[in-house]
């Protein structure tokens, strides 16, 4: 096993156990939704008209809750250390680590999204549109987030910190995301916010971890 | 291989910690850093390592890789045991020895060596201190890098564990590695040399203990 997929497998295995943060999310993201239509009042067409808005931003909010242990939980055993002697380099640890939090929190959250999509009256087309959108725009936050973990890693409860840093980054990710999702409501083909939410994941996938590995050398002094 | 330190400064937080601090390092050598607390023991060892910027001196290798730096061809063991409560023993080791690239049959010897051997199956959340500390051990004997960078490596041992650390140590010597370990107590190495971060700047250099001035 080569060194990143040993880490990969290793932070699959810590999310998916005892107190690992994987299925919270999951949960999470399911109880905002179901909390929608409660808060609203039944009524379908308003409910259809805001769902995928309102799916997006409780992916956002659940994809941020395990984030802050991205990083904390190595740093605060000495884990972290370790891996700065390791002969990885630390932009691919980071990214290794981003796909590990990407497949045990976002990918459950995409399995989810279509099934309490039917909660908010998001019907086959839309949800296919949703999930795409979904797929594409969940690893953006992952890397967005993973630049704001490590900024937040030497701090106790960091993950309010985090929050406001992330959070205002998302905003372009949020807007094409549920812009592209919208489609069959609104006057805007899908290929353009689409495009547009594809090309931020990108960037995101390359400054990402660079920023993220920056900060963490930071940190550790 | 040999590690060649002239002049170190650390500084932390805007405080300076020690200056003036010289040492040679070859293959075979120990060194044992002592010194009060927050002399600033683990703060070299953290330099050495490469998680400190060094305020002032040099620090060099001669030999070795050059592909690669200090920190690359060390192992470091701090205060923290880097071990996951959720994994289990056997997993712990497997995934240091999978990171830093070494074989994977390895681990059980190790385990065995350090006195886990009988646990390896149990999540690592039922050790006790100095169990962690074995296992965070197991990890220098299943990886094989030259340079040992030790923070109070007996610090939560039993008088069985140090002892095996010492011969741990002993081999590690022997086979050509490196040691520089900060402690409170004697290494029980015998020809290591010393280095107190205590003494006045201008004799801060390392010299040969000599079992008469050794510390108690």
């Amino acid at each position: 096993m080569t060194p990143l997929t040993a880490l990969l497998v290793r932070d699959m295995r810590i999310a998916v156990r005892v107190g690992g943060g994987a299925l919270i999310g999951v949960l999470f993201f399911v109880v905002v939704v179901t909390l929608t239509p409660f808060a609203v009042g039944p009524d379908l067409a308003l409910l259809k008209r805001i769902g995928p808005a309102i799916l997006w931003l409780a992916a956002l909010l659940a994809s941020l809750l395990a984030l802050d242990r991205l990083f904390a939980s190595d740093h605060e055993d000495g884990s972290l250390d370790l891996i700065l002697t390791g002969r990885a380099p630390l932009e691919l640890v980071i990214a290794a680590k981003g796909l590990a939090h990407w497949l045990s929190t976002a990918v459950p959250l995409i399995v989810a999204a279509p099934l309490i999509g039917l909660l908010l009256d998001i019907e086959p087309p839309a949800q296919a549109g949703l999930v795409l959108t979904l797929l594409v725009g969940t690893p953006a936050l992952t890397f967005i987030g993973a630049v704001g973990a490590a900024i937040a890693v030497t701090l106790r409860r960091g993950g309010l910190l985090l929050a406001v840093i992330v959070l205002p980054l998302t905003v372009p990710v949020l807007i094409f995301g549920v812009a592209a999702a919208n489609v069959a409501a609104g006057p805007v083909p899908f290929g353009t916010p689409f495009t547009v939410l594809c090309a931020l994941t990108l960037a995101s996938l390359v400054i990402g971890p660079f920023a993220a590995a920056a900060a963490l050398r930071l940190d550790i002094e | 291989m040999r590690v060649n330190a002239v002049n170190l400064t650390c500084r932390r937080g805007g405080r300076e910690v020690f200056a003036g601090v010289s040492f040679q390092l070859a293959r075979g050598e120990a060194l044992a850093v002592t010194g009060r607390n927050g002399a600033g023991k683990s703060s070299l060892l953290r330099i050495i390592a490469g998680f400190i910027r060094l305020a002032g001196g040099r620090l060099w290798l001669e030999g070795g890789d050059p592909e690669l730096s200090i920190a690359e061809q060390a192992h470091y063991l701090g205060h923290l045991d880097a071990v996951k409560p959720s994994l289990s023993v056997a997993e712990n080791l497997s995934f240091w020895t999978a990171f830093f690239g070494a074989d994977a049959h390895k681990v059980q010897d190790a385990l065995e060596m350090v006195g886990l051997g009988a646990i390896a199956a149990l999540p690592a959340a039922y050790l006790s201190a100095g169990q962690r500390r074995r296992l965070s051990i197991a990890r220098l004997l299943a990886v094989k890098r030259p340079i040992w960078l030790l923070d109070e490596p007996a610090s939560t041992l039993d008088a069985a564990g140090r002892g095996r650390l010492t011969d741990f140590m002993q081999s590690h010597l022997v086979g050509g590695g490196l040691i520089l370990a900060a402690t409170h107590g004697a290494l029980g190495l015998s020809g290591a040399q010393e280095l107190s971060l205590d003494r006045p700047a201008h004799a801060r250099t390392a010299e040969t203990q000599h079992p008469a001035e050794a510390a108690p």
